[in-house]
């Protein structure tokens, strides 16, 4: 397959994937968990069925919380097992027993499966954390492969690897945070700590297939001083790892899969934040980080 | 070079069967060392209280850090929690007290007695002579460093004449002299005692008091102070205390995510064995057999050391489709080899030399993440952090040695 030759298609169609996740964003933001802006996780199990001869749904526990409760922006959403997630502003332990007492009241027997209560102060906190902990990874990342192709200098630049392996792991990071917003927007799903740590695991694994083939062209590269064409070495390393590319990252989604549609449902957005970034990942170390190496050296 | 690979692979199936005996939760493994569950696998509360250091001198933080770390994991330990934590942590200018409390079944008790550690403090009064406009005394308050961190014991009493109770309150050494040098200098004044932040009472010393012995006699019913010497006697807070995260997993919620876990985790590391046997046919074999090696070992690893958390798990699992890669890389570099001409034993040999590098850098890379995660994280996230780091070191040692030893036995 003649990748270099048809590098102006694979480069657009990455091109518009991310414009678009940066238009999502920029558009309809992300819809921030609790872990960020502090709030109310709650989840809970009705064991009784019915309420006033109603089957009890979102809708109803919802309405009891806003008329009966007097609590102002509540979201419910129903769960597994008749239970409910429900969304509140921060609230008091005090105020968290009391709301507990008052829907045993109504609904009867509940199981409380999980309380998370934080603070505005320690979201914010989260909140800057995470923004540094993702620019150290993608400093760190890039300057451990501008230094690790130190001893090819010819004919690319070692630190042109490290600023295309940095383009390319946000091009990883930026089709999956656009995505997110999307479902932010059309199904309230929030990005907490568990998202930021997704992208941080997705550029971890997806510089691992970038390097494969930039370390095939360093061989190659190494193997014919002298005469050679850039583009044919480019494509020929290309093509002779986009077997192995592909096989890395298929026993990964392989787990991600499982993990998936048989895990634990808290990690169910978790997993395919990186399972999409995986798919993504891949495609960018084939069909994006080596066009572009050969587009940069080319252009001067 | 074959005698030496035999006995590198003897000592590794030693090594596996011992780790397999000891992770295995039953016989053996769980009589002598059972798996440490974290408490979201368990169920359980993980709290964040902020600290109000606000009345303590900078030069005593530390210390008053280290005494209501003291005071609440005694309180804790009241509850029969197995293992609680009980860490202080400082996060820019606020101080932090977290607890976790595992396998509790009652978090909201285990909440309200912890908050209701009774947080005592002396203050001294000054009393402006000038009256304000409205006639009204205006009375400031001087924190001191007399606080509950110093008290010791304290007794219920009863005043002799009017049969009122009062609280008698024992300070230890430290917190007598103290006192003494506070009476010393307020005799003929009034001090005042605070509880909570409310003030309770203001009596006027007589004289100078030695032997750390004060007494609170307040207007209280004779229940009130008899739970309030409880309280007292179960320790007293040192600076105040603000619950500012809680995050609580019911015990069946943490059930069902364990059993899921390690459900689709077993499932996922089946569906690597069969695509590696499909794909790589009889270098799969030994990937295969690798892959169960280094989960074997990566769970003795964890088993050994750390408390198992949901996101730990979710990192072993992860770590488990990475390891393999590493065989894959080297079998598609030994397949190269062999349409090149090379005999097979030595195009497996040129198969690991030739894929070191991209396999080197490329953990290196996944060990830089997991280092910066486990950096700026708190703790569900340092757990899946810890998981990958441990994992990935583990993978560079079972997908090259281990892979390599069974190789250079069973190939002719």
């Amino acid at each position: 397959m003649n990748i270099i030759a048809h590098r102006k298609i694979f480069l657009s169609i990455s091109g518009i994937f991310v414009l678009l996740s940066i238009a999502a964003i920029i558009v309809f933001g992300f819809q921030p968990g609790i872990d960020f802006v502090g709030g109310t996780l709650w989840q809970l199990r009705l064991t009784q069925i019915n309420a006033d001869g109603k089957q009890i749904n979102a809708e109803i526990v919802k309405n009891f919380f806003g008329t009966d409760l007097g609590v102002k922006n509540v979201t419910v959403f129903p769960g597994e097992n008749q239970s409910f997630l429900i969304r509140l502003p921060h609230i008091s332990e005090e105020e968290h027993q009391n709301y507990l007492q008052s829907l045993k009241t109504k609904f009867g027997e509940i199981e409380e499966l999980r309380f998370e209560n934080i603070g505005p102060a320690i979201g914010k906190e989260l909140r800057t954390r995470a923004f540094w902990a993702i620019g150290l990874v993608l400093l760190g990342i890039s300057l451990y492969i501008a230094f690790a192709f130190r001893k090819v200098s010819y004919p690319i630049k070692s630190w042109k690897y490290g600023v295309i392996t940095l383009v390319t792991l946000f091009h990883d990071i930026a089709i999956p945070a656009g995505l997110l917003s999307v479902l932010g927007w059309s199904g309230g799903i929030e990005i907490d700590t568990n998202f930021v740590v997704a992208l941080l695991v997705i550029m971890g694994f997806s510089v691992h297939d970038t390097i494969v083939v930039f370390d095939r062209i360093r061989e190659n590269l190494l193997l014919q001083r002298g005469r050679f064409d850039l583009a044919n070495i480019i494509n020929s390393s290309v093509n002779q790892t986009i077997a192995r590319s592909i096989n890395t990252s298929f026993t990964l989604i392989l787990v991600l899969l499982a993990l998936f549609f048989l895990g634990p449902v808290t990690l169910k957005y978790f997993v395919l934040t990186i399972l999409i970034g995986t798919i993504i990942g891949t495609y960018s170390s084939i069909f994006v980080a080596s066009p572009l190496l050969l587009i940069w050296k080319s252009s001067k | 070079m074959k005698q030496y690979a035999k006995f590198l692979l003897l000592i590794i199936i030693l090594l596996t069967i011992v780790g397999g005996i000891f992770i295995y939760p039953r016989w053996l493994g769980g009589k002598y060392r059972p798996w440490r569950l974290g408490l979201d696998l368990v169920g359980g509360t993980h709290l964040i209280y902020e600290v109000d250091m606000n009345q303590v001198d900078f030069s005593e933080r530390d210390s008053v850090m280290a005494g209501l770390r003291d005071v609440i994991e005694r309180r804790v330990n009241l509850f029969g929690v197995s293992e609680p934590h009980v860490v202080s942590a400082k996060e820019g200018d606020s101080y932090r007290l977290i607890v976790e409390l595992a396998g509790i079944k009652d978090v909201g008790e285990a909440i309200k007695m912890i908050g209701e550690t009774p947080f005592l403090d002396f203050r001294e009064v000054i009393i402006d002579q000038q009256l304000t406009t409205d006639n009204q005394q205006q009375i400031q308050f001087i924190p001191t460093n007399l606080t509950g961190r110093y008290v010791k014991g304290a007794q219920l009493d009863f005043d002799q004449t009017t049969g009122a109770p009062k609280v008698n309150i024992q300070f230890n050494d430290e917190g007598a002299k103290i006192f003494e040098e506070l009476t010393v200098r307020n005799v003929g004044k009034p001090l005042a005692i605070f509880l909570d932040n409310n003030l309770i009472e203001m009596p006027v010393v007589q004289e100078k008091i030695s032997g750390g012995r004060a007494q609170i006699t307040g207007k209280f019913t004779r229940d009130e102070a008899k739970k309030m010497v409880e309280r007292f006697n179960a320790g007293a807070l040192p600076a105040a205390i603000k619950i500012i995260s809680q995050q609580t997993i019911g015990a069946s919620l943490g059930q069902e995510s364990l059993k899921k876990a390690i459900y689709s985790g077993a499932l996922g590391t089946l569906a690597i064995i069969l695509f590696m046997l499909g794909y790589y046919r009889k270098f799969g074999i030994f990937a295969s057999l690798a892959l169960i090696i280094y989960t074997v070992l990566v769970a003795a690893i964890f088993k050994l050391g750390i408390t198992m958390t949901l996101a730990g798990i979710a990192g072993f699992v992860l770590s488990i489709g990475m390891a393999i890669d590493a065989n894959i890389l080297i079998f598609e570099r030994t397949k190269e080899e062999i349409k090149k001409g090379l005999t097979k034993i030595s195009a497996i040999e040129e198969g690991f030399k030739r894929a070191w590098p991209s396999i080197r850098d490329s953990n290196i890379s996944t060990i830089i993440t997991s280092i910066i995660l486990y950096y700026f994280t708190s703790s569900f996230i340092k757990g899946f952090a810890l998981a990958l780091l441990i994992g990935v070191l583990i993978s560079m040692f079972s997908a090259i040695t281990v892979t390599r030893t069974m190789l250079r036995v069973f190939i002719k």
